[in-house]
């Protein structure tokens, strides 16, 4: 293994990266509650929770976009098939072998290209679902002052918000796991913690 | 390698315990429940620039109570055409949107059922003397019983079977109780008049169906002088309301009506509060009228969110029957079960409230009742007397119209109360029985239902095959009064119950989130993913850690 470091992840970014992560963990907590599947913290506490969470991590993307795109860094997610079948291939097979990991992380190119697909849908797809269907939900009592009440039923409005809820849990699954799949089990961890990968 | 992982997944949790930790301190402290400092109420005064006391048309010895009424009439002179004018009087209702006529002249209830050949005991609640029959003058204005509504020394009493009179003479009522009501002294009563009281309103609406607290569930004595506990407005410490207040009367014209109710006061515009006196026509006996339709704060603004479908009294009248019990069902046709010697008997439960009554059948009664919830857009049809019936059916006396999906229904609480009730079983309609009278006929002095139901019929000029049997049906009563203290309000979690389904558990055709609305199959198909991602993550890190131990 090489000891070789770069800096890959600015104190912005970490601190984003931290910050979204507990309030997508505590929106799920809270938002299952909502949902019905289990008591915690009680309805009323539950929504007013999930709701403070929401507009706190509405904040936090505002100046997330900002960074990213003053920074130029929104083109590291730029999706790329450069490499993915070799990434499979690691994940798949390599990875048991301790074959050398197939991409190594630059300034420029953080993310390897699985990474950058599955962000990508992140950021493309499972996000704007949410917001879509949280804000409708948020402000479902002035649909009707928006005329927009002939084309929502609530319980759609729901159902898109949960399925993005379940995607959201899966990703969250499979991106805690892959963090222990970089060129070390910690090498990942280590570096949205202080910014330094070992590439 | 185990334990790195391990570390990561502290690491994780961590965070999202900080972040649940930032969050919950960071939010809105749930809203506080203290009440406003009530204001010491000032010793009830009369305002007015009258004492009747002083009047020397008053000051005089009155031998019956129309006598009294001529004396008002000395100088409230339309007061007596202006009463003529409504319910209270005719006892009849058109209502404008179904165009039936209603009104206890013409309905039939499951309680007594109806008021026709029975009007001698029925007009102790008529506004007026002297109707015992069809010949009853409506015109006559010294007929109208101005002191039942205005006095206030508390001694007059309509008694039943006086056709609306009070006694004149010191007298035993109920019959054979051994209790004495006295002779009301009409010129003290007559020098006592003014505003109407709780008690006024009280004297027949505390008391409809044949006794305290039996008919609405949500007005009964207890509303004389309530505490804050059974009704905030009301509050005889607090903001002492009359009835009054909100059934705002002009000309003797009493807003609200539960024959047409007002359901949607305002809920689909952004309405400002029913202003006192503009003739708009609005009904002032709503919540809206003082409260508006956004009547929480800001801090509970969801709550806001929610008058568009719930009544405020789905949340403000979390129990109605709170000051005592009421009754919640009546069968007639357990009555008329007599002595060996032939006595009517009376048989009362474990509470000490009448269970039966010989000449009225079976009761059931409860307090602190949780409510029915419906959808109700102030429509309201009946089954009259000659409506046709499916005795297979559990017949509605009163059908209140309403959908998640019209626009104008609202999510209302109701008192529905049961009963079975004569009706023929040959035209399948239901019977008027004649019930009070010392006669031959009637079923409270002779229990001969065949007798009894040819007389009601006659006296109401319809037809009778002779046949009858009893009919399972049921009335609903929108829950209005008896608005509780904010603090006792419904609380979220109440509806929004996934395990239970809430109160709301029967309200059709909306999805409330919570509730166990949600869509099952996305709920199977979300968590397997879940899971199997689980299920994967593992066995692929459980296959890693096992290659690299044996490499």
């Amino acid at each position: 293994m090489s000891s070789e470091k770069i800096y890959v992840f600015k104190i912005f970014e970490r601190i984003w990266h931290w910050s979204q992560a507990s309030l997508i963990i505590f929106m799920l907590i809270t938002g299952f509650e909502v949902h019905g599947s289990y008591t915690l913290f009680g309805f009323a506490k539950a929504v007013s929770l999930h709701t403070i969470a929401a507009w706190t991590l509405i904040g936090l993307w505002v100046f997330a976009i900002f960074w990213h795109i003053t920074t130029g860094e929104w083109k590291q997610y730029i999706p790329t098939m450069d490499k993915v079948v070799a990434m499979i291939k690691f994940y798949s097979v390599g990875i048991f072998n301790d074959a050398p990991h197939p991409f190594k992380a630059t300034q420029l190119k953080k993310h390897n290209p699985l990474q950058r697909l599955a962000y990508i849908g992140v950021l493309l797809f499972i996000g704007p679902l949410l917001w879509l269907t949280g804000w409708f939900y948020l402000f479902y009592g002035v649909w009707q002052a928006w005329g927009i009440d002939k084309f929502l039923s609530l319980e759609w409005v729901a159902f898109f918000h949960t399925a993005g809820a379940f995607m959201m849990l899966a990703f969250l699954i499979a991106h805690v796991y892959l963090t222990t799949a970089g060129h070390t089990p910690t090498s990942h961890i280590k570096a949205m913690i202080t910014g330094w990968e070992e590439v | 390698m185990f334990s790195k992982l391990k570390i990561t997944l502290y690491t994780l949790v961590a965070g999202a315990t900080m972040a649940a930790l930032t969050a919950y301190a960071a939010q809105v402290s749930a809203p506080a429940q203290t009440a406003a400092p009530a204001t010491a109420p000032a010793a009830v005064k009369s305002t007015s620039t009258a004492d009747h006391s002083k009047f020397k048309e008053l000051q005089k010895t009155f031998n019956s109570a129309p006598e009294v009424t001529k004396a008002c009439l000395i100088c409230h002179t339309e007061a007596a055409k202006q009463v003529q004018k409504t319910k209270h009087w005719t006892w009849e209702f058109t209502n404008p949107d179904t165009q039936q006529k209603l009104g206890k002249k013409h309905i039939i209830n499951n309680f007594c059922t109806a008021t026709k050949s029975n009007e001698k005991f029925c007009s102790a609640c008529h506004v007026g003397y002297g109707w015992e029959n069809d010949k009853f003058d409506f015109k006559a204005e010294q007929n109208v019983d101005c002191v039942v509504c205005h006095e206030s020394t508390g001694t007059y009493r309509k008694i039943p079977g006086l056709s609306g009179h009070p006694t004149y003479k010191d007298m035993e009522f109920p019959a054979h109780s051994g209790k004495i009501v006295k002779a009301p002294n009409l010129s003290k009563v007559a020098q006592s008049v003014g505003k109407t009281s709780r008690a006024n309103c009280g004297a027949c609406h505390f008391y409809g169906g044949g006794g305290d607290a039996v008919k609405h569930g949500d007005l009964d004595s207890t509303l004389k002088d309530p505490l804050k506990y059974l009704d905030v407005h009301m509050d005889k410490k607090g903001l002492n309301f009359s009835c009054g207040t909100c059934h705002m009367t002009t000309g003797h014209e009493v807003p609200g009506s539960r024959y047409a109710p007002t359901v949607t006061p305002g809920s689909q515009e952004l309405v400002a509060p029913h202003m006192r006196g503009k003739v708009d026509n609005s009904n002032p006996a709503s919540c809206q009228s003082c409260h508006g339709n956004k009547p929480h704060p800001a801090t509970m603004a969801k709550l806001n969110e929610h008058t568009d479908k719930i009544a405020c009294q789905t949340c403000h009248i979390p129990e109605f029957a709170r000051g005592q019990a009421t009754k919640m069902s009546w069968d007639w046709s357990t009555a008329g079960q007599l002595t060996p010697e032939g006595k009517p008997i009376t048989k009362k439960d474990s509470g000490g409230h009448n269970s039966y009554d010989s000449k009225k059948g079976d009761f059931t009664w409860e307090d602190h009742v949780i409510p029915e919830y419906i959808w109700f857009n102030g429509k309201v049809n009946y089954t009259l007397r000659e409506t046709k019936l499916d005795p297979s059916q559990v017949i509605k006396i009163n059908s209140f119209e309403g959908s998640p999906t019209d626009g104008k229904s609202m999510i209302w609480p109701v008192k529905v109360f049961r009963g079975k009730q004569p009706f023929d079983t040959v035209s399948n309609t239901l019977l008027v029985p004649h019930t009070f009278g010392k006669d031959d006929s009637a079923y409270w002095s002779n229990f001969d239902w065949e007798k009894s139901l040819a007389a009601g019929m006659k006296a109401a000029n319809a037809p009778y095959s002779g046949k009858h049997g009893f009919v399972e049906t049921e009335m609903s009563w929108p829950i209005t009064h008896m608005v509780a203290p904010k603090g006792d309000a419904l609380t979220c979690a109440q509806c929004h119950d996934a395990n239970t389904g809430g109160r709301l558990k029967n309200v059709k055709g909306i999805y409330m989130p919570g509730r166990g609305d949600n869509n099952k199959w996305l709920d199977m198909i979300g968590w397997s993913v879940a899971l199997l991602t689980l299920i994967g993550v593992l066995i692929h890190g459980a296959g890693r850690i096992y290659t690299h131990r044996k490499g």
